[in-house]
């Protein structure tokens, strides 16, 4: 009987409405007349909002030309973001010697990746390059010696110094943080007083006030004639102030480890600082990534703030820049643009936090 | 009664001894430039340029000073401040002169110990309408809406000039003086007003400049200035003689361009000033071309006006008060003999 089907039905590819980009489309936009609306909503009133924008930064805007009369176009003057491109870099850092930042930044890019990443399989000469060595280099580029020309930190601002204030105040404030955390836990009655009471007091007050106190009233204290850097001032008001919120972000990591992980590792015939290095803070410090990351993001966005002191970081040298009698009225450009450059660099943190987090996952992910 | 006049003979004694130890012409000469306080970013009275060189109204009064020391404008290191700041890093010595835009009232004089060395800019409170308005005088603002930024001395200045003036009006608040300004182009109200240096800023702002106007009243006084440390005289006079040497040089017809020719001047006046004859500039510890320098590095007080804050720039502030006493403003500096 010639009825029956000897050959195997060739293997036919899923309807397209499953697959692909309708398929996709129609799982997850269009699966049912709510969401269906619910999605043509939304893309209205995204579209409501970004094509003002898009028109504004990109469309409209002027990209050519190096005064404000080449700004003809109805959106934003970029031009003026360009021509101060170097300023709002580098501040007032002489233009000759900004090669020193540069490689002060490429230095750095290297020891972050070597340190953060996997390429390395032993991270100790990295770590001991960026946490040891990394940090005398930079301090001998930026400012200057051994003949290299000094450069004042007054003359330090932009972006170059927002780097500075954030990433000296972590590599402190993580530190310092795991000590306060460990000595707010403390056995030891003084030591615990001692790390709650700053814990307290610090945390209890803004970060405005701490760097009004460290560069208004700190000076009157001193005798005639003793002057600390204004820069240092600030730097160490914020390092101060990140480690103390740095100590609780760690402590509820170190509270959310079991009691049994100390008794355990103290069986094993473990120290105090054998445990805490060994068992309890690598896991400790791993379920708080996230708040720690947080906080890190708060304080490069916190460097803002020593505006207020006089110091002039990627957001002050640029709106001073709008007070050129040649680039007035270009307040939004301002704002756009350092909103802009501090998304990028809270996106990085964010997603490298995440990166970490997958990659030290160990059971505990849900 | 006895201890009383201890304390004030001891107080006396320190002062003195203040005043002889304090040497800020000497210690600026040691370390080879003047340390100059200015604003964090003003239009027109400080601001950096695009290459990141401080420009300004209040810059070019330190740099005349720098002139008049070293002969050479350029000697200036500027640490910009903020409004809270500024006293402090003056009082501490962080810098040698405060030229920021500061109000001189009595307490900053007495009270925090500081010398105001005279009036570089006569601010005020002042009103801007549209010229559709047809307003001409700050009389015919009766029953106006005005626009004030909230906290300030402003809110208080309108409501006594409007008591004084037995006018009603109604104001509107805002936090910031650009949501002020936005509100004022939204005809959210009909005046704006804040100092007059600011109004011209604003102004230089908007779209259609043009269609606007300052009107001639000011309702307070702000009269702006420079200001050193109590108790070195030598310091405050160099301070307050350059001053007084550019506006004199404005009255005497003395500019950047000519006061190479001048110091050939008959006029005793000028050969005075210029240092041709006379030792003024010994009796202020200084070169005897103090004056001429200054003058030669930033122009006469009308010059820098002009180059940063006049007809000629964006912000297009009028004289007013600023002129010199014999054209119709108040500017008047005693004579350098």
């Amino acid at each position: 009987m010639a009825i029956v089907k000897t050959e195997r039905h060739p293997e036919m590819p899923p309807p397209v409405t499953q697959t692909g980009v309708i398929g996709w489309l129609r799982q997850n936009l269009f699966s049912n007349w709510l969401s269906s609306v619910l999605t043509i909503v939304a893309i209205y009133i995204a579209w409501q909002a970004m094509s003002s924008l898009i028109s504004y930064s990109f469309i409209n805007a002027n990209f050519v030309g190096a005064t404000k009369e080449d700004c003809t176009g109805t959106g934003a003057c970029w031009v003026f973001i360009k021509a101060r491109f170097g300023q709002n870099m580098y501040g007032f850092y002489p233009e000759d010697e900004r090669w020193r930042v540069n490689i002060g930044y490429v230095l750095g890019a290297v020891g972050l990746f070597l340190v953060l990443s996997d390429t390395m399989k032993s991270k100790k000469l990295p770590a001991i390059f960026l946490f040891v060595i990394y940090p005398v280099i930079c301090f001998v580029l930026f400012s200057g010696s051994f003949g290299l020309e000094v450069v004042e930190t007054s003359e330090w601002g932009g972006l170059f110094l927002t780097l500075v204030l954030a990433s000296v105040s972590i590599f402190v404030a993580l530190p310092l943080g795991i000590v306060l955390a460990l000595g707010r836990r403390s056995e030891m009655p003084v030591v615990r007083m001692i790390c709650v009471g700053f814990i307290e007091l610090v945390r209890g007050v803004p970060l405005i006030s701490v760097l009004f106190m460290a560069s208004v009233m700190l000076p009157l204290f001193m005798p005639e004639g003793v002057h600390f850097d204004k820069l240092v001032r600030a730097l160490v008001g914020m390092s101060l102030f990140s480690a103390a919120y740095m100590a609780e972000v760690v402590r509820g990591g170190l509270q959310a480890i079991p009691k049994g992980q100390m008794e355990a590792a103290n069986s094993l015939g473990l120290g105090y600082w054998q445990s805490m290095g060994l068992i309890i803070l690598p896991q400790a410090l791993k379920i708080s990534i996230p708040a720690i990351v947080n906080t890190f993001i708060g304080l490069f966005k916190d460097t803002t703030l020593v505006s207020i002191v006089g110091l002039l970081d990627l957001l002050s040298v640029v709106k001073a820049g709008t007070t050129d009698k040649n680039w007035l009225g270009l307040a939004t450009e301002a704002y756009v643009f350092v909103a802009a450059m501090f998304w990028v660099f809270c996106f990085g943190m964010s997603r490298y936090s995440i990166w970490l987090e997958n990659k030290l996952h160990t059971g505990h992910k849900r | 009664m006895k201890k009383a006049s201890f304390i004030a003979v001891a107080t006396a004694a320190t002062l003195m001894a203040g005043a002889a130890t304090a040497g800020t012409l000497d210690d600026v000469k040691a370390k080879g430039f003047i340390q100059c306080g200015v604003t964090t970013g003003l239009a027109g009275f400080a601001a950096p340029n695009d290459k990141g060189v401080w420009e300004g109204f209040d810059v070019d009064f330190c740099r005349a000073m720098s002139a008049a020391i070293f002969g050479d404008p350029d000697k200036v290191k500027y640490t910009p401040t903020t409004a809270k700041e500024r006293f402090t890093a003056l009082q501490s010595g962080e810098i040698d002169v405060l030229a920021r835009n500061t109000t001189w009232t009595l307490s900053r004089d007495v009270n925090l110990g500081f010398e105001f060395i005279g009036v570089n800019y006569y601010d005020g409170q002042g009103f801007m309408v549209k010229k559709s308005l047809g307003v001409k005088s700050a009389t015919e603002l009766d029953g106006a809406r005005v626009c004030i930024q909230s906290g300030t001395t402003t809110e208080l200045n309108l409501a006594d000039y409007f008591a004084t003036k037995g006018m009603k009006y109604d104001s509107v608040l805002f936090d910031t003086s650009d949501e002020v300004r936005e509100a004022y182009v939204k005809d959210t109200c009909d005046v704006y007003t804040t100092d007059q240096s600011g109004l011209y800023a604003q102004r230089s702002v908007l779209a259609d400049p043009e269609n606007h106007v300052v009107l001639p009243e000011i309702i307070s006084k702000e009269p702006l200035g420079p200001l050193v440390r109590h108790g070195d005289n030598q310091w405050g006079d160099i301070a307050r003689w350059t001053l007084n040497a550019l506006i004199n040089a404005e009255e005497l017809g003395i500019t950047q361009a000519n006061v190479a020719e001048m110091k050939s001047s008959k006029n005793p006046a000028v050969a005075r000033l210029l240092g041709v004859s006379g030792d003024l500039g010994a009796q202020l510890g200084i070169n005897a071309s103090w004056a001429a320098d200054a003058i030669g590095a930033v122009g006469n007080y009308g010059e820098t006006f002009e180059k940063h804050l006049g007809m000629g720039t964006q912000l297009k502030i009028e004289r007013g008060l600023n002129a010199p006493w014999n054209k119709g403003g108040i500017l008047y500096a005693p004579p350098a003999r």
